[in-house]
């Protein structure tokens, strides 16, 4: 029973990463490398796992030292965590995947900057436990992840009439899409229609977006 | 001429909005008001100069010469952190008036993309000291020009009859979105 409990939970905190709150659609913030990266689903999903694992790690690392953390010195302490963790997985792209690293080297070292994760340390990991950290960072990196896929999916397939490299439209591409009017183009047609979804189905007002950072 | 080449393709071809994307949060958060983007753009300018000074100097006297450059992420976040909370500490010291116009935004400068993306260019590019400040200066006007204009059109924007899902941000995007096709136009200024 208990465990039944608790399955449900974890399960219900990844949908609200993934839907409720995600970080790109709803929230509107760490939007950078939303349309930086996302000339090509290769791309945008390379940068969503680099994102699920600071993501993840920053969580895990910080529900684990909570205990240690002087509540007056945290955020500098939360940034130390990121940054080091960006640098991890900075580091590892640039050695294991070389050809899209150069194409995103830049935006890999401005995670962390991102404020969708230095949230998610502040509000949730440093109050729970390491497990249900986990998850809630697994869930706002797959929502961040599933924002990104979705904007790279229609652009590579209206700009290069491709996916993931492979010619699949034999048609003459629309090439505004791989500019960047393409990018802000399609995020913000997507945010309308996920804004769509929640006012038609859910009774929502619409994200509207209060812009963090 | 070098420099001028810097300061132009820093402002315009490549406009940290427009072309590069960087710092969307904050131009999407801020542009509702003229007179709020006037105030960030000021604050970002001259945070961007001078971290990029003191970030080029740390990176060239102290990490190049002890080989710590694969820290960089870390140590230039640390520089802009400290010299944003000095310089609130003083600003709030010696002029108490310019702390109640500028100050809010600059708490929100610390773990901010833009100002991180200057230092993060400037020792990828190995530029000089004078280059580097140019660089600042440049990307900082470019990116007052982006809010300047995207706050002006918001302020018309808001009297606009648009669809319920796309009122506010979505409309913002796709109206960048048209900005930056105009911006495209400035690419061909300079061949390099």
């Amino acid at each position: 029973m208990q465990s039944q409990q608790k399955s449900t939970n974890y399960w219900s905190l990844l949908l609200i990463g993934v839907f409720k709150e995600n970080a790109i659609f709803r929230l509107a913030i760490s939007l950078c490398p939303a349309i930086a990266v996302t000339t090509g689903l290769k791309t945008g999903t390379l940068m969503g796992i680099a994102v699920v694992f600071v993501t993840v790690m920053v969580n895990i690392t910080v529900s684990a030292i909570r205990a240690f953390i002087h509540p007056k010195i945290r955020i500098p302490v939360f940034m130390l965590i990121i940054s080091g963790w960006v640098t991890v997985a900075d580091l590892s792209m640039a050695a294991f995947a070389r050809d899209a690293y150069k194409q995103m080297g830049l935006y890999i070292q401005l995670i962390v900057a991102f404020a969708s994760i230095l949230t998610r340390a502040e509000v949730f990991a440093s109050k729970r436990s390491v497990v249900p950290s986990f998850f809630d960072g697994i869930g706002s990196g797959v929502g961040f992840m599933f924002a990104l896929i979705c904007i790279s999916f229609f652009r590579e397939l209206l700009g290069k009439g491709a996916l993931w490299g492979i010619d699949i439209i034999h048609a003459k591409p629309l090439l505004i899409m791989l500019l960047p009017t393409g990018g802000f183009i399609a995020t913000g047609i997507l945010m309308g229609f996920f804004n769509w979804i929640d006012i038609r189905f859910y009774g929502g007002k619409g994200a509207g977006g209060a812009g963090g950072h | 001429m070098k420099l001028f080449e810097i300061f132009i393709a820093s402002a315009l071809i490549n406009n940290f909005v427009f072309t590069r994307f960087l710092g969307l949060c904050i131009f999407f958060g801020v542009t509702k008001k003229v007179e709020t983007a006037v105030g960030m753009s000021i604050t970002f300018t001259s945070v961007m100069m001078v971290s990029a000074a003191l970030s080029w100097l740390v990176f060239n006297y102290v990490m190049v010469p002890l080989d710590l450059t694969f820290l960089k992420i870390v140590i230039f976040i640390g520089i802009i952190a400290s010299f944003v909370q000095a310089s609130d500490t003083i600003m709030r010291k010696v002029s108490p008036g310019l702390y109640y116009k500028l100050g809010v935004y600059l708490a929100l400068i610390s773990t901010n993309c833009i100002i991180l993306a200057v230092p993060l260019i400037n020792a990828g590019d190995k530029y000089n000291f004078i280059e580097a400040i140019t660089l600042g200066l440049g990307s900082g006007l470019g990116f007052a020009l982006a809010l300047i204009i995207m706050a002006s059109i918001r302020e018309k924007l808001e009297l606009a009859n648009v669809p319920r899902p796309f009122q506010g941000l979505p409309i913002a995007f796709v109206t960048t979105g048209l900005i930056a096709l105009a911006f495209l136009g400035f690419s061909g200024i300079i061949t390099q």
